[in-house]
């Protein structure tokens, strides 16, 4: 066999095993989506039960908690940047990465500086390699969060909040993370969680949503069904009944609020698992397509080789023959 | 009866149980309180422990939550944990470790392995 044919021969053999690879990865991403997707649907009666609470509370309380109300000059933003732990997903992280460092600047444009916070091994190696100091790292998890994954770094970001700015501490909580719209829509947002804001923001940055509460003192008579909706809030138009708060409206909102940014903080991540898995399954599709071509050309190319040898093969022997028999006839 | 609750059960990742009730008992910082059909609007705190609702099959369903809210408006009741467990789901075993190993994770998550312990051992 000739050298050509063989080397042709080894490099479908590899690309046929790299097919192989990819594919399985497709398949398992497809099923992970489905279950990111249960995930956030198991999540969701808690959001919702949650946020209406929060409203409930938050229209007889005082508010002059800083996750409520935000100062006049924020001078420093935590900005929680959502990425992947693993690769193979396209430009999933590098998307999430360059939206907030959009945001960064823009924050910086107001005079603020920005902690990043990151979820995911990607974004850790990103902002480690470029220097930059980080508030916090959460690695481990990003295809499978857990409630305790996001309990934790809600803990993280409240803590800052609560800290004065003197002291370390920062005056708002933004987050960047990607959006599930469908299988094969995904979006990356930024937004504001804390102070918590409702009505829309200008900035193109910003898609209007997050919050359940506004934080301006002309909304307390206001009835609070608000309409910007990301909860599945907006069927909800009556008003909200007069609760009685045991112990107190203030304590109630008090013991609320962390547990409405750790809702807060794992619905987003499960909505990243979501999207990076669809990512995935995206880009390892396109890898399968793309090796099943290269398979396709290899494989003409190999079989040309082999007709040119044998060919070459029957010239040589018809030539042989010839040259035999007119040596015989001498 | 002519009136009963709705009643879910919720932890931060699960829907826990849901269904219809008579009555439902829950904790909070200031007392147990007992809710039955009618009752007005309350919002209140809960602390880590137990939480009995009955249902109108008139089986006792308990449920340990680690603190959390307790919502009732026009005979709903929303029950909000970060973590809940029905009773019958706690292992007493690995519920009796927890709590040992829990000792030094501070008081929330004492308390929930106390309160999980609690409640596995009374059903």
């Amino acid at each position: 066999m000739g050298a050509q044919l063989r080397e042709l021969r080894q490099r479908i053999r590899s690309v046929e095993s790299i097919k192989k690879i990819t594919r399985a990865q497709e398949l398992i991403a497809t099923s992970r989506i489905a279950r990111a997707q249960q995930y956030a649907e198991a999540a969701r009666p808690y959001s919702r039960a949650l946020v209406t609470a929060m409203e409930a509370a938050a229209e007889r309380a005082r508010l002059d908690n800083p996750l409520l109300e935000g100062v006049e000059e924020p001078r420093r933003s935590a900005v929680l940047v959502v990425t992947s732990d693993g690769g193979f997903a396209g430009a999933y992280s590098a998307n999430v990465i360059r939206q907030s460092e959009a945001l960064s600047g823009l924050l910086r444009d107001q005079g603020q500086e920005t902690v990043p916070y990151v979820v995911g091994k990607k974004g850790v190696t990103w902002f480690r390699f470029r220097g930059r100091e980080l508030g916090g790292d959460y690695q481990g998890f990003t295809g499978k969060p857990s409630y305790a994954d996001a309990r934790r770094i809600a803990d993280d970001l409240l803590e800052a909040i609560n800290t004065p700015t003197e002291e370390g501490g920062v005056d708002e909580i933004h987050i960047v993370s990607t959006h599930f719209r469908n299988m094969v829509t995904q979006e990356v947002r930024a937004r504001r969680l804390f102070p918590i804001m409702v009505e829309e923001v200008p900035d193109e940055l910003y898609h209007a949503e997050a919050g359940a509460v506004r934080g301006d003192a002309e909304s307390q008579s206001a009835p609070a069904a608000s309409a910007s909706s990301s909860n599945g809030r907006g069927e909800r138009s009556e008003v909200l009944p007069l609760y009685e708060f045991e112990p107190s409206a203030d304590e109630v909102l008090d013991a609320l609020l962390p547990q409405y940014a750790g809702n807060l903080v794992y619905t987003a991540l499960l909505d990243a698992a979501a999207s990076e898995w669809a990512a995935r399954r995206r880009a390892m599709k396109n890898a399968t397509d793309n090796a099943g071509e290269l398979q396709e050309t290899l494989t003409r190319q190999s079989n040309s080789a082999r007709q040119a040898e044998i060919t070459q093969e029957i010239s040589e022997i018809v030539g042989g023959a010839d040259a035999l028999a007119a040596a015989g006839s001498e | 009866m002519a009136e009963e609750l709705n009643v879910e059960v919720v932890a931060a990742d699960r829907q826990v149980w849901s269904g219809t009730a008579s009555i439902v008992i829950a904790r909070t910082p200031e007392g147990e309180i007992g809710i039955m059909p009618g009752h007005e609007p309350v919002l209140g705190l809960l602390v880590a422990g137990a939480v009995t609702v009955r249902s109108t099959s008139g089986e006792a369903v308990v449920v340990a939550v680690s603190g959390g809210f307790l919502s009732v408006s026009e005979n709903h009741i929303a029950i909000l944990a970060e973590q809940a467990e029905l009773a019958g789901e706690i292992d007493t075993a690995e519920a009796e470790a927890e709590l040992a190993a829990a000792e030094d994770d501070g008081e929330g998550a004492r308390r929930w392995a106390q309160a999980r312990l609690d409640v596995a051992s009374s059903r």
